[in-house]
């Protein structure tokens, strides 16, 4: 079907039905992830219109919903990821050599290998059983918090610009100038305890949000594709900061290293828990923002005009929906989400600014946001997963000697399965959404025409 | 079509599964060990040797990769445990750190500057493990911390004259990866060189891609883009360069491959030369190993191993180690291939140059140079 047929066929139609055809196109775009502002987020990306719903048992629901894909995602990646483990052992690959004398020894390797492996990493992020004390034992659990932060924070910046309709690669680029500008403050001004802080988270949600409006404005006004535009601010932060770091203004006194100097101790998060973990109040600045987000998106009237937006321009157009500020305003709050997760990183764990500040967060946050199926709810739990996966691979490396790779391996498949739900159906034999209603055939993928 | 497809994966799956099954057979008819046998260890000592890595991996071909090694040898000829943790990201290095410290390391190794803060709190925090870092000088470094460090422009003196003395274009280069301080004192070193050449020759030597006064040059934005260290050096080459450093780890890959190409048609005489840094690039690079006048080279995996012994014996200090022409920490490799090329009396006056730097009597001064 051309686009001017589908235009013209929703236009016929918004005039007869309303609010039942806008969402109706929504999925025909492969925009599943629409849905009236009363339904709760959980359901967001489940069926669509009431009347069908009512017509699937509970049963349905769960095999052909989006979040048993994505849970079923999660389990073949670690499957997979385990069996990646097994081949890459010295044990395994030795026993293997007289596989068909003593079968068992490789076998028992392998299982002992990659049992060993996800121990650890269970070892190393939720709840350490072999801790000297109790803080010890739930270290890993704090520090599993600590590292979802920015994952959160810069998810959800994905994630809300994916509700719009708008690809957002480029939380890396916003986390750098949100963490640089905060870290200036943090460094080059001296305030008082409070005052200071809070001028740092501002800096950080300023830094973000004027790097992604710059992407909503130039795509509002020129048309310009907002992938191409994230990705390239992505490398211009990144220059910028490698840049600003070789200036005396952003180093050290007597030193040229890249480096900045150390935020002053009233512009950290203070600790949740003290000195003996990691935990800061940034996690706490994460919930918020969860729930601001859920609010924004599911009870205000700026949430509605996005994911109309998202779901159908030209039908928000039709409904006196600026499209322009739509776009506008849902990279501004992206980006300052993602630059919150800057301000998490500088004011958060690590307290200086380098180039490396970023980590790998905002290209992460990709995947949470999609694992998360671009509900904030769900960007928070894929945020603590993959932040469980990061912390416990530290240890999984450490304890058993398993490459820290193997970590990158099973996100990536993640994003891998969950790009491909008739996949992972298939492997589970699992009923195509819609085959038993004999109804629509095929179901868009979450956040899919985002893609 | 869905039926072929269907068809064309039972078939690719059939014959990937008699594929597996053959090699599988064909790797799986060893004999299997003894029972319960065999396997006792000759007596390890329980010292226990850790490193972490700073974002580059222990296979940056730079000095994580030095460092690791230096370990792997301490292992085996000390008998050592060891430990190791990669740093994906700098967000790791604390909990990588740390998870060091609580598994009951003796000694931690981190590598570079960015892992100095790190490794200063836990060195702090922690008395009782020894701390040591490669490339990181800090006087806030409590008694636990021995830096190790290297005053590479030594080296780089003596390969900038080198390469002066080789030239035939009168025209050398050199570019970095990244402008900061590990990589400027090769380039400030080298430009000395170059300069004390003009200087005790009367000649003019020029060297493009790095100005000392001004302390900037030809950087190109990190240690990853191999495909830019060739753009850089076919420029370098197009200007008349005949000697060529890069000091930027694997990216000096892409001037060995710049350098075969534009020597593919060229007469031996005119051949552009490559100075490798860090390891011997005549053993490391493999390719082009032809082209590699010499290497500056920085021993890290001898210090690192050094250092451990010497702790494993009880004699740790935070003195900090570093690396000159005098302890051989850093030197100038072999000739290899290339040795013909390079005249008997050049070889004299860098013999002659390297003992008055070490007697002190001619000054190589780098702003980068540890202190």
């Amino acid at each position: 079907m051309s686009n001017e047929q589908k235009h013209e066929r929703q236009l016929s139609r918004s005039a007869a039905h309303g609010d039942e055809v806008r969402l109706e196109a929504a999925a025909e775009l492969g925009d599943g992830t629409q849905a009236p502002p009363a339904v709760p987020a959980g359901a967001q990306s489940g069926e669509l219109r009431p009347e069908l719903r009512e017509s699937q048992t509970v049963l349905q629901k769960i095999m052909t919903g989006n979040a048993l894909v994505a849970v079923l995602a999660v389990i073949m990646s670690l499957f997979l990821g385990g069996l990646l483990i097994a081949f890459t052992d010295e044990r395994v690959a030795n026993s293997a050599s007289y596989f068909f004398a003593r079968p068992s020894d490789m076998l028992g390797a392998a299982w002992t290998a990659a049992s060993d492996a996800y121990l650890a990493l269970f070892q190393g992020s939720v709840f350490n059983w072999e801790g000297e004390s109790f803080s010890r034992m739930v270290y890993p659990l704090t520090q599993t918090l600590t590292v979802a932060t920015p994952l959160i924070c810069a998810g959800l910046g994905v994630a809300l610009a994916f509700r719009a309709g708008l690809f957002n690669i480029g939380a890396q680029g916003q986390i750098i100038i949100g963490a640089t500008l905060a870290a200036w403050v943090g460094f080059s001004w001296h305030l008082p305890v409070g005052l200071h802080l809070l001028l740092v988270i501002i800096a950080g949600i300023i830094g973000g949000a004027l790097w992604a409006g710059i992407v909503g404005l130039l795509k509002a006004k020129t048309g310009a594709h907002e992938v191409i535009l994230t990705i390239m601010l992505n490398y211009v932060a990144l220059n910028l900061v490698l840049y600003l770091l070789t200036t005396p203004a952003f180093q050290r006194p007597g030193s040229s290293n890249p480096i900045s100097p150390q935020l002053d101790e009233t512009a950290r998060y203070p600790l949740l828990f003290g000195e003996g973990f990691r935990l800061h109040w940034g996690f706490i600045v994460a919930i918020l923002a969860t729930v601001l987000v859920w609010w924004l998106l599911n009870r205000s009237t700026i949430g509605f005009e996005l994911r109309a937006v998202g779901a159908n321009p030209t039908a928000a157009r039709t409904a006196g929906i600026s499209v322009t500020k739509g776009y506008v305003t849902v990279m501004v709050i992206a980006g300052a989400l993602a630059g919150l997760a800057g301000v998490a990183q500088v004011a958060g764990t690590e307290g200086v600014l380098t180039s490396g500040v970023a980590a790998s967060f905002g290209f992460d946050a990709i995947t949470v946001a999609l694992l998360g199926r671009s509900t904030p709810w769900g960007t928070f739990a894929a945020g603590l997963l993959f932040g469980a996966f990061r912390a416990g691979g530290v240890t999984m490396q450490t304890a058993t000697g398993t490459s820290i790779d193997i970590v990158l391996v099973v996100q990536s498949l993640i994003v891998l399965f969950i790009a491909a739900p008739p996949l992972v159906r298939s492997v589970f034999r699992l009923p195509e959404p819609g085959a038993l209603r004999g109804r629509r055939n095929r179901k868009p993928a979450t956040a899919g025409g985002a893609a | 079509m869905k039926k072929s497809l269907r068809a064309m994966k039972r078939s690719t799956g059939l014959s990937a599964a008699v594929l597996g099954a053959s090699a599988l057979v064909l790797a799986g008819c060893g004999a299997p060990p003894e029972e319960g046998g065999s396997s006792a260890a000759p007596e390890e000592s329980d010292y226990m040797g850790c490193i972490v890595s700073d974002s580059g991996g222990f296979d940056d071909r730079s000095f994580n990769q030095s460092s690791y090694e230096g370990l792997k040898a301490a292992e085996a000829d000390l008998g050592i445990q060891i430990q190791q943790a990669e740093s994906q990201a700098e967000t790791d290095f604390t909990p990588n750190v740390d998870s060091m410290v609580q598994s009951g390391c003796d000694l931690v190794l981190t590598v570079g500057f960015l892992l100095g803060d790190v490794t200063k709190e836990a060195a702090a925090a922690n008395p009782d493990t020894n701390f040591a870092i490669v490339d990181y000088q800090d006087p806030e470094f409590t008694d636990n911390v021995k830096p190790i460090v290297y005053d590479t422009a030594q080296a780089a003196f003596m390969a900038g004259y080198l390469a002066a003395g080789v030239s035939e274009t009168g025209k050398v280069a050199t570019y970095g990866g990244l402008n900061i301080p590990t990589v400027t004192i090769f380039m400030d070193g080298f430009a000395d060189g170059v300069a004390y050449y003009n200087e005790q020759k009367g000649e003019n030597v020029e060297l493009l891609g790095w100005n000392k006064e001004s302390q900037n040059g030809t950087f190109n934005g990190g240690f990853e883009n191999q495909g830019k260290g060739k753009t850089d050096t076919q420029n370098f080459i197009n200007e008349g360069a005949d000697v060529i450093m890069p000091v930027a780890g694997p990216v000096g890959l892409g001037t060995m491959d710049a350098v075969i190409e534009a020597n593919a048609d060229r007469p031996a005489e005119e051949q552009v030369k490559v100075i490798w840094v860090d390891s011997d690039g005549y053993e490391t690079t493999g390719k082009g190993e032809e082209y590699i006048l010499t290497s500056v080279m920085k021993l890290m995996g001898q210090a690192v191993e050094e250092v451990i012994a010497s702790d494993v014996e009880g004699n740790f200090s935070g003195e900090p180690y570093i690396g000159t022409l005098e302890n051989g920490g850093v030197a100038l490799a072999p000739f290899h291939d290339l040795d013909a090329s390079v005249p008997d009396e050049l070889k004299t006056e860098l013999e002659e140059i390297k003992a008055s730097i070490i007697s002190g009597e001619i000054k190589v001064e780098s702003e980068a140079s540890p202190k």
